[in-house]
C-alpha cells in the first residue's frame, strides 16, 4: 500500500480522529508509527432504517425461496416418473425427474447461503474490532508448579527403582508392531512364473472372440482384424478374467511382402500374425489398429506398435515389441498355436529380466 | 404431303427425322426382341455399368487409374465391391479434394444415389467383392442389442468410443463419430475398411453380428437415446465429468466469491 493510497484521515497527522485506541507514536527503535485502525464507515442499512427492513426483506425472501425449493424438490420426487423425458435447451433431452430433483435441491441450497452473506454483509454488525494477543509463555510460577509435579510423578512411578517393570515394559511397547510387519506376509505369495506362462500351448486352436468358433486361415483377410482367445476358455470360466488379461489375442494379416522382420514372417502363416493385445508398458488392452500403415497405438499413453516390423515400438513409452504368438494350421486346417508367447506378456516387472 | 416437304429444310427437322428414326427403333426392338427377365436384368447392370464407367473416367480415374488400377495417388478398385463405392461416395469422402493429408473427411455428397449405384456397378465389375447390404441385413428387426454392445465394445470401441462418439488415431488421424451416420454405411464400413480401418469379413463377424452392432448403435447414440443425465460431454465417463465439476463448478464458486467480496457494502463508496 502506498501512501497515496490511505485516506487523508489515517495519516498521522489526523490519529487524533482515528477510530480506535491503540495508536503507536515513532520513536527511535520504531521509526514508523502504527497507524491504528481506519475510521469506522457506515452502510446504508446503519443509517437508513427502510433500507435495513428492505435488506431484511430480501434476506427473508431468499430463506423462503430455499423453504418453496425444499417442497417442490419433495413435490418433484413424489410426482415426477423416473422414466419421463423432457427437452431443456441447451442440454437437450434429460430425465425430467433428475432435471427437476438437481433444480429445486440447488436452488434450496444456494438461496440458504445466498440469504446468510446477504444478511451478514448488510445486517449483522460490521464494526472492526481489536483484540490483542497474550504472551505465548506461561508465568514463571506456573512453570515452576508443572516442573515440580513431574518431577514428583516419576518418583512416584518408581520407574527409576523398579527396573523389572520398566524393562519389560519397554518390550512390550517394541514388540507390538511387529504383529503388523507379520501381516505383510499377505502380500505374498510371489507370483512365481504365473507372469510368465499364459493358457496358449502347442495346439490350442485360436477361437474367434465375436463367434466363438475356431479360425481358418480363409477367414482372416487382409486389411481385417481379429480378436482370439484359447481353445477350451470360456466366459464363464471361473479364471475368464485372470486368463484373458494374459492370453488375448489380435489376429491381422498382412501381404507376406510387407512384413519386414525375418522372425515375425517365420512366426507368421500366410501373412497372418498374431500378436498379444496387451500393451508392454502398463497392459492397456491396445487394439487400434491402423491397417494401411500397420501400426497399433495404446489409448493410454499413445505407445505405437509397427506390425509389419515385429511390432517395434516406434513411439511412446513402451519399452518392449509386442509379443508374437508362433501359428500354424492344424490337419484339420484351423489355426493352431505353436506353443506359448517365448517371453512374458504385459508390462515389464522386476524379475523380467 | 405438300406441306410436309416444304419444311423439309427447316431447321429442326433433322431433329424430328431423328427422334423418329430412334423411337421405331426403340419400338420395333422392344417389340421383336426376346423378353426374357434376366436378359432385361443384364441389360440393365451392363447399362449401369457402361454408365458408371463414364462417370469413373471424368471423377475417378485421374487418382485411381482409367482401368482401376490404382496410381501413386490411390489405391487399386480392383475387388473391392459395390459396398466400398458405396461407403466412399455415398459418405462424401470420394472423391477426396487431395490425397495428402492425414485422411479424408466425410463431406458433401456430389453423386446422386443412382449414380453411385452406377459406379458400384462399374467398380464391381472389375473384380468380385462385398455388395451394398440391404435393409434385410442392417434393419432392427431380429437385432440382439445387448448381444451388441459387447461386441462393439470388442471389436470397435477401442477407436470408436465406447458409445461411438469416435476418438484420436496417430499423426492427425482419427476415428469419426457414429453419431447420424447411415445404418448402411456402418455396415459398408465394417465389411469394407474404409481408409486406415480394419475390415471386418462376415467370416470373423457374421452378418447377425454386424446387425446387433448397428442395434446397439442405434440404442446408444442417436436421436432416440435416452440420456438421463443430460449434457453427457463426449460420453468418456467420469474423467471428463469430473474435470468439468472441478473447472465450471469450483470456478463459478470462486467467480461469485470474488463478486461478492469486490462490492462493497459501505454506504460511502471509495
Amino acid at each position: 500500500m502506498s501512501s497515496q493510497d490511505i485516506p487523508e484521515e489515517n495519516l498521522p497527522a489526523e490519529q487524533d480522529h482515528a477510530h480506535g485506541s491503540a495508536v503507536g507514536v515513532a520513536d527511535e527503535q520504531n521509526p514508523f508509527a502504527d497507524p491504528g485502525l481506519p475510521p469506522h464507515e457506515h452502510r446504508v442499512q446503519d443509517i437508513d432504517e427502510r433500507a435495513a427492513k428492505r435488506s431484511e426483506r430480501a434476506v427473508a425472501f431468499l430463506f423462503t425461496l430455499s423453504m418453496l425449493a425444499t417442497v417442490g424438490f419433495i413435490a418433484s420426487y413424489v410426482a415426477i416418473p423416473a422414466d419421463k423425458s423432457v427437452f431443456v435447451f441447451p442440454i437437450g433431452h434429460l430425465s425430467a425427474l433428475n432435471f427437476a430433483l438437481g433444480l429445486t435441491l440447488g436452488t434450496a441450497l444456494f438461496t440458504i447461503g445466498a440469504g446468510a452473506v446477504h444478511w451478514a454483509r448488510t445486517l449483522m454488525s460490521d464494526v472492526e474490532v481489536a483484540d490483542e494477543r497474550h504472551a505465548i509463555a506461561a508465568p514463571p510460577e506456573v512453570r515452576a508448579k508443572v516442573h515440580a509435579d513431574f518431577k514428583q510423578g516419576a518418583k512416584e512411578s518408581a520407574l527409576g527403582r523398579r527396573k523389572l517393570i520398566r524393562n519389560t515394559m519397554f518390550g512390550a511397547i517394541a514388540l507390538v508392531p511387529l504383529s503388523g510387519v507379520v501381516l505383510l506376509r499377505d502380500l505374498g505369495p510371489l507370483p512365481e512364473d504365473k507372469l510368465r506362462h499364459t493358457l496358449w500351448s502347442k495346439g490350442k486352436l485360436l477361437v474367434n472372440m465375436n463367434t466363438n468358433e475356431p479360425l481358418r486361415p480363409s477367414d482372416v483377410a487382409v486389411g481385417s482384424l481379429t480378436f482370439a482367445k484359447p481353445e477350451g476358455l470360456e466366459e464363464h470360466d471361473e479364471e475368464f478374467q485372470n486368463e484373458i488379461a494374459k492370453a488375448a489375442l489380435m489376429i491381422v494379416r498382412l501381404q507376406p511382402d510387407n512384413i519386414k522382420d525375418k522372425q515375425e514372417l517365420d512366426w507368421s502363416y500366410q501373412g497372418i500374425v498374431a500378436y498379444s493385445k496387451i500393451c508392454t508398458h502398463v497392459g492397456c488392452p491396445i487394439s487400434l489398429y491402423e491397417q494401411q500403415t500397420h501400426h497399433v497405438l495404446c489409448p493410454c499413453h499413445q505407445s505405437t506398435f509397427d506390425l509389419s516390423d515385429g511390432a517395434r515400438v516406434i513411439f511412446g513409452p513402451a519399452g518392449h515389441a509386442l509379443p508374437q504368438l508362433r501359428i500354424g494350421v492344424n490337419d484339420e486346417g484351423y489355426l493352431e498355436a505353436l506353443g506359448d508367447f517365448e517371453e512374458p506378456v504385459g508390462p515389464a516387472f522386476w524379475e523380467r529380466g | 404431303m405438300k406441306k410436309l416437304s416444304a419444311r423439309r429444310r427447316h431447321p429442326l427437322a433433322a431433329l424430328v427425322v431423328l427422334l423418329l428414326a430412334l423411337a421405331a427403333t426403340g419400338g420395333l426392338y422392344a417389340a421383336f426382341a426376346p423378353a426374357s427377365k434376366a436378359q432385361a436384368d443384364d441389360t440393365a447392370q451392363s447399362l449401369a455399368i457402361d454408365e458408371g464407367k463414364k462417370l469413373y473416367a471424368v471423377g475417378c480415374a485421374s487418382c485411381h487409374g482409367t482401368g482401376g488400377q490404382g496410381t501413386s495417388d490411390g489405391p487399386s478398385l480392383v475387388g473391392v465391391g459395390a459396398a466400398a463405392v458405396d461407403f466412399q461416395v455415398g459418405t462424401g469422402r470420394m472423391p477426396a479434394a487431395t490425397s495428402q493429408g492425414a485422411q479424408v473427411p466425410s463431406k458433401k455428397v456430389i453423386y446422386t444415389q443412382a449414380e453411385i449405384d452406377q459406379l458400384a456397378a462399374f467398380i464391381s465389375s472389375l473384380g468380385a467383392g462385398p455388395s451394398v447390404p440391404t435393409e434385410a441385413d442392417y434393419g432392427p428387426e431380429g437385432a440382439d442389442i445387448a448381444k451388441g454392445g459387447e461386441l462393439f465394445r470388442t471389436n470397435c470401441a477401442q477407436c470408436h468410443n465406447f458409445t461411438g462418439k469416435g476418438g484420436a488415431l496417430t499423426k492427425g488421424k482419427y476415428a469419426p463419430t457414429l453419431e447420424g451416420v447411415d445404418p448402411k454405411h456402418i455396415y459398408e464400413a465394417m465389411q469394407t475398411g474404409p481408409q486406415n480401418m480394419p475390415s471386418f469379413p462376415d467370416t470373423t463377424l457374421s452378418e447377425q453380428n454386424k446387425k446387433d452392432i448397428i442395434a446397439y448403435l442405434h440404442a446408444v447414440n442417436s436421436d432416440e437415446t435416452n440420456n438421463p443425465g443430460g449434457l453427457e460431454l463426449g460420453g468418456l465417463g467420469p474423467v471428463s465429468e469430473g474435470l468439468f465439476a472441478w473447472i465450471f463448478g469450483l470456478g463459478a464458486l470462486i467467480a461469485v466469491a470474488v463478486w461478492v467480496a469486490a462490492r462493497t457494502a459501505k454506504a460511502k463508496k471509495s
